[in-house]
């Protein structure tokens, strides 16, 4: 019925061909009325597997926690024993959160001092469209690519104390550096930050490369022609404007930051995590909630990861990201399309 | 230039089909030794580790005691040899197989359905709904897994694949979407009325158009979806206790420590399970930088 209707509304140019120069033609099908009905079970029937989905393992969890959080509960039936927020105050009163927490603090804040440095000099020497590149881009992404436990085994490996690093040392005769890279509290935090940048350096390398080239070739042309040096175009150039990037970084990486888990409950789970000097949140969580069996605790810690989390993105999104994208990640995709 | 029309350049510029940036790379001069010289440092600096843990799965034990960093005399094979002829190994590899399949088929078909209504159809909550999914790239699935891990069990999924498979679709939602949008969004209006004229449906035309014509960026989610699952690591840790059920990285860690003393075969059987990652991601190195600088930007 469409169709008959349409072509009688462009009757000089026939079918398919029609449509670029027929713009004014009003689309057919969509004004009537009567498909709305038809055009709501297309869009519940699309997005409604999708968002049950992201609901039920994404949303609910969370709301569980929240409720699972106020009871001494050991997962088994029904939480019955309330203990109203006793499990928020013994969480704040354990030393070995406040570790935790602590840890989390640091980690964060090395993670962007360490890699974003290093990440946008590097990405500085090697933007330029030269043979190979392609190549240069795989290999530098590779510790991205493997997994957590890999790198943790490998690095656990090398760092023991007859491991490949220290036998190293001894080689080179700088044997007086020789440490007890895992198992020493002390210094634990710092060979875990020597991991996470080595895993993540590549990642932050490939991501300023790729906001480098979006930077307009001609502001390079005009700076050369005034004469600027390399080191004076790259920073009052490439570093300004490659701000969107840098930011849109950070975020990703203080977020996971606060969420680490994997690298540390593999290198480090064979300890007590929060004697070794680099537990975090979620190890705590897994210590104290799962492997304890205290999930009414390990769900408030849960919610604690949750809350930390939600309050630094937000703080970030208010203050940090929203000149550059704005909405970005609260409903550009909202917006009508002109 | 507003954030949205930037979004869907970078995502179009990502995903293009043999791109230009390979026409460019053709024509393109060899450059200065220094910077050649940076990057050997960078890569040397990324390499090594990997090059240590798959040499050092040619060497003995007693090569590695006597001389933790040196090079395999003679190079040895058994090893390896020992590790492939493990049960072990293959069942961890068939389920890390069905786990990333299973997670890959499940987050594209939802994505796109999905994507395709945020991007392409007018109505009240389509913001609310793309904000919901946004908000997901905030959390990974470490936030929620305890509540996560009692939910599963009460689904009765504890112990199963599919009781990985389908909270790793959920997560990986998120990313695909925010990365399939501006694509789907991008195929001209134009292209739509046509079909609509020629009197598809909006459900035909998303099948016989959008589908075929948003390939490239499907094939973008789908590796990030597929790596994600393959490389997962606490939401296994969580639901899975049996060893015949074990994905990869469960494997490796258990092989570890079961093995602990035997580290030149621990070194094999690493690097023989990131073997996988590293072919897939070499295979399509392009489609997977694109994507996560395409999510990044969006």
């Amino acid at each position: 019925m469409h169709d008959t209707q349409a072509l009688r509304r462009t009757p000089a140019v026939p079918g398919r061909n029609a449509v670029p120069g027929a713009g004014a033609a009003p689309a057919p099908g969509r004004r009537s009325p009567r498909p709305d009905w038809r055009k709501r079970g297309e869009i519940a029937l699309l997005s409604g597997p999708a968002l049950i989905m992201f609901v039920g393992f994404v949303i609910l969890p969370v709301a569980m926690a929240a409720f699972y959080g106020f009871f001494k509960w050991n997962g088994f039936g029904w939480p019955t024993e309330f203990i109203g927020l006793d499990n928020y105050r013994m969480m704040w009163e354990d030393e070995t959160f406040r570790a935790a927490v602590l840890h989390n603090g640091i980690i964060v804040v090395l993670s962007l001092l360490l890699q974003g440095p290093i990440a946008i000099l590097f990405a500085l020497l090697l933007n330029q469209k030269i043979r190979g590149r392609s190549i240069i881009r795989i290999l530098i992404f590779v510790p991205y690519v493997i997994s957590e436990v890999i790198v943790g085994i490998g690095w656990s490996l090398m760092l023991q104390d007859a491991g490949a690093v220290n036998s190293l040392l001894e080689k080179w005769g700088l044997g007086a550096f020789q440490q007890s890279w895992i198992a020493d509290p002390a210094i634990a935090m710092g060979s875990l930050m020597i991991i996470i940048t080595w895993k993540y350096l590549g990642f932050a390398v490939i991501l300023m490369l790729a906001g480098m080239q979006s930077i307009p070739e001609e502001l390079y042309e005009a700076a050369a022609i005034d004469g600027a040096g390399f080191w004076k175009i790259q920073w009052s150039i490439t570093v300004p404007l490659l701000g969107p990037t840098i930011r849109i970084w950070a975020f990703l990486s203080i977020i996971g930051s606060l969420q680490l888990f994997d690298l540390v409950n593999i290198i480090w789970g064979q300890y007590i995590a929060s004697t070794a000097g680099t537990s975090t949140m979620a190890t705590y969580m897994y210590q104290n909630g799962h492997l304890a069996g205290s999930y009414g605790f390990g769900n408030a810690v849960a919610v604690m990861l949750f809350i930390t989390t939600l309050i630094v993105a937000l703080i970030y999104q208010r203050f940090v990201l929203r000149r550059d994208t704005e909405g970005a990640l609260t409903g550009d995709g909202g917006r009508r399309r002109k | 230039m507003s954030a949205e029309s930037l979004n869907t350049r970078v995502a179009i510029q990502a995903i293009a089909p043999n791109g230009s940036r390979r026409v460019r790379e053709s024509g393109v001069k060899w450059g200065s030794p220094a910077v050649y010289l940076i990057a050997l440092v960078l890569i040397t600096i990324c390499i090594t580790p990997v090059l240590y843990v798959i040499i050092g799965g040619f060497r003995t034990n007693s090569q590695i005691t006597l001389d933790p960093s040196g090079f395999p005399s003679p190079w040895r094979l058994g090893n390896y040899g020992d590790v492939l002829a493990s049960s072990e190994f293959w069942t961890a590899m068939v389920n890390s197989t069905i786990s990333a399949v299973g997670t890959t088929a499940g987050a594209v078909v939802l994505g796109v359905m999905a994507s395709y209504v945020i991007a392409r159809y007018d109505f009240v909550g389509r913001g609310a709904m793309y904000a919901l999914f946004a908000a997901g790239l905030m959390f990974p699935v470490t936030v929620a897994i305890t509540p996560l891990y009692i939910l599963i069990r009460n689904l009765g999924l504890v112990n199963s694949l599919a009781g990985i498979i389908l909270p790793q679709i959920a997560f990986a939602l998120p990313t695909t979407i925010i990365i399939l949008v501006p694509f789907l969004r991008a195929i001209p209006k134009e292209l739509e009325e046509a079909a609509s004229i020629d009197g598809a449906s909006r459900l035909s035309f998303f099948w016989r158009m959008v589908i075929p014509l948003s390939l490239p960026g499907v094939i973008t989610v789908g590796i990030l979806a597929f790596v994600g699952a393959w490389n997962g690591y606490i939401l296994p840790l969580f639901i899975l206790n049996d060893e015949s059920l074990f994905t990869l990285p469960l494997g490796v860690q258990n092989f570890a420590s079961q093995y602990s003393v035997d580290t030149a075969r621990v070194l094999a059987y690493t690097s023989l399970s990131m073997l996988p990652a590293l072919v897939f991601f070499s295979l399509f190195e392009r489609r997977i930088v694109g994507g996560l600088t395409g999510a990044v930007k969006g």
